[in-house]
């Protein structure tokens, strides 16, 4: 009679495949994202699941630093922003190639982001929610003010798109193979920091910033490691959406988008990866849902109007999920799974 | 000379109105320890109320503005009693995410009830503006500085003498320490989200008449912080001191630096100025400088 599954070696509880089934499990979920997905589904969920993919990008990115470090960043559509603006103007004026430039974006939101890490992660408790606070009101007012570095009207920088053999980003289908190629590229890298000394410390910084330094784990280091990881995963999202949407413009890395990243990883789980998929697929899909739903019952909102409810159904999603599921949707997932599990002698 | 007098003389009494912006934000620290980052989404709902009731709904100003007062406190003891006493033992991660949610809920509330409009407030003090020495002052602004200057000392007092204030300042400081000496936590968590509440719908009232009622109002939020970094996230003459200073540079920083910089430059001069200050002194000039650095 199987009780839990216990960990007996080290190698166990830092295993990938921690069950046979896991490695069936993953071939699976990979064979129908690269495979299935893009033979069978239409071009409207396409351009739906692309959505998804980025958002799941930037929580994903934002998961290292609030579920691991357990840090507060409000700030990420900004360095979302440093990233979408580095990759584009260094393709649209200095020619770059794009496998230059996004690498470089991802780098530029991270140092960019460390300005801010360096102010306020040296004093313990959560100042970085209020320096990244600060970083989104001055990253707004660069990009709305400094027009010799946006060009021009509202900032707009077009992304001309990336064709490399059969990847070909003015389809549908090739917009969602670069996205799901760079959320399978993230996952990977965060799943692997998360079984490394690296990963470890930042937990052991979340959850014991004393004990933790009093192993020669440095809390200041670990913090800002994982702040820059998640701006410049943040910074591959916002080079993400540019390439999706053909262009950027500074309407949209505004804080409302900083707080739905926020939103996606409490309600998908805090500091677990499936977590922010199903957070970013939820929070991307809500809007969709309310656009279907909402007529059928007989109530017609105006554009300006659900912008609102969505911004106040978004904080009322983050509030629901703390006070009822902390650890989110996949914690629900695994609530019931375990009742299976253990079903009938439940404990 | 003149315009150097003038700047700074107008950038102290702005300052003033930036001091009690923090005030909400100190008191909720004093009396619970939480970093809030819903008081600027607070105060523009108050700034709402009292126009709707003082425009919309025709109550006469000796009325309407406690009016607001005493709705503003209910909505704060209703924010701390369905919103943070449920978390109350769970890590200050959640509390502060909490009053990020409640941020975002009262932004998307505010303009599905009243629309996307800029509404004004009747003003009770004709707009004219104070002539002294050359040196000219909206009266609304300097009345307001005066009135903040009542209700710090007032504030001031409360937390030194009274003994509810004292508690309040016994839970920040230890919150189990202080529940076993009877305080009783949870009223002292209401109360200071009320008081927060309170201080809102005046803070409202007051930016509501200087800027006009409109949901970006929101901005004063983040302006919250430079003054209480620099004061000390839980000092009162902090708050003054961070919100003069503040004030000051707003001021200055709009009158000689927004036509080289780009317009708008004075309002990110204090977020600017906050970093500095995390830098140097994190713990504020009047904070308690017992703040952990790791």
């Amino acid at each position: 009679m199987e009780t839990g599954r216990f960990h007996e070696k080290y190698a166990e509880e830092i295993a990938v495949y921690g069950t046979p089934y896991r490695r069936i499990w993953i071939l699976a979920v990979l064979a129908v994202t690269f495979v299935v997905v893009p033979l069978v589904a239409s071009p409207y969920w396409l351009v739906v699941l692309t959505l998804v993919g980025i958002a799941a990008v930037g929580a994903t990115g934002l998961n290292v630093l609030v579920g691991y470090a357990g840090q507060i960043s409000l700030g990420h559509a900004a360095f979302a922003a440093v990233g979408a603006y580095t990759s584009g103007l260094l393709v649209s004026r200095a020619d770059a190639p794009f496998w230059v430039a996004i690498p470089t974006a991802m780098v530029a939101a991270g140092v960019f982001s460390l300005i801010f890490g360096l102010a306020s992660l040296r004093v313990k408790g959560l100042y970085l929610a209020i320096a990244t606070l600060a970083a989104q009101y001055i990253v707004q007012w660069i990009l709305s003010s400094w027009t010799w570095i946006t060009g021009g009207f509202q900032g707009i920088v077009i992304f001309e798109p990336i064709q490399v053999g059969p990847l070909d980003t003015t389809t549908p289908t090739g917009k969602y193979l670069m996205v799901f190629i760079a959320l399978a590229l993230v996952v990977m890298f965060v799943e692997n920091l998360m079984r490394s000394r690296s990963g470890r410390a930042m937990i052991a910084v979340r959850d014991q910033d004393i004990a933790a330094a009093g192993s020669a784990v440095s809390p200041l280091r670990y913090k800002l490691l994982a702040f820059f990881i998640s701006s410049a995963i943040a910074g591959l999202s916002g080079v993400l959406y540019g390439y999706n949407a053909g262009l950027v413009s500074t309407e949209v890395f505004t804080l409302a988008l900083s707080v739905q990243y926020l939103a996606m990883i409490l309600v998908g789980g805090l500091g677990s990866i499936p977590g922010s998929l199903l957070g970013a697929a939820f929070i991307t899909m809500l809007p969709i849902w309310l656009r279907d739903l909402l007529p059928a019952v007989g109530i017609e909102l105006s554009a300006s109007v659900e912008v609102h409810l969505l911004t106040m159904l978004f904080g009322v999603a983050i509030l629901l999920f703390l006070v009822l599921e902390p650890r989110g949707l996949y914690g629900l997932f695994r609530n019931v799974k375990d009742y299976f599990r253990m079903w009938p002698f439940s404990y | 000379m003149s315009e150097f007098t003038q700047l700074m003389v107008s950038g102290v009494f702005t300052g003033m109105l930036y001091a009690l912006l923090a005030l909400g934000f100190v008191v909720v620290v004093k009396g619970s320890g939480v970093i809030n980052f819903s008081q600027g989404e607070v105060v523009v709902l108050g700034a709402f109320v009292v126009s709707w009731l003082l425009t919309d709904v025709g109550v006469p100003f000796w009325l309407g503005v406690p009016a607001t007062v005493v709705v503003m406190m209910v909505v704060g003891a209703g924010i701390e009693r369905f919103a943070l006493r449920p978390l109350q033992n769970e890590s200050m991660l959640a509390l502060v995410m909490a009053t990020i949610a409640l941020g975002s809920i009262i932004r998307g509330l505010v303009p599905m009830i009243w629309g996307d409009g800029l509404r004004s407030i009747p003003s009770l003090i004709d707009q004219r503006r104070y002539e002294w020495f050359g040196i000219s002052i909206p009266t609304i602004t300097f009345w307001s500085a005066v009135m903040v200057l009542i209700l710090l000392v007032a504030f001031g007092f409360f937390f030194s003498r009274s003994r509810l204030g004292l508690a309040m300042q016994a839970v920040s400081d230890d919150r189990v320490a202080a529940q076993s000496l009877g305080i009783n936590i949870r009223l002292v968590n209401a109360v200071s989200w009320a008081m927060a509440g309170g201080i809102a719908a005046l803070a409202g009232y007051v930016w509501g008449s200087l800027l006009g009622v409109d949901s970006r109002l929101v901005v004063l939020g983040a302006l919250i912080f430079p003054v209480v970094i620099l004061g000390g996230l839980e000092s009162i003459l902090g708050a003054v001191i961070g919100g003069i200073v503040v004030g000051l540079v707003e001021s200055f920083s709009a009158g000689y630096l927004n036509d080289d910089l780009g317009a708008g430059f004075s309002t990110v001069a204090p977020l600017i100025m906050l970093l500095l200050v995390l830098f140097v002194r994190p713990y504020g000039l009047f904070g308690r400088p017992e703040i952990e650095r790791v």
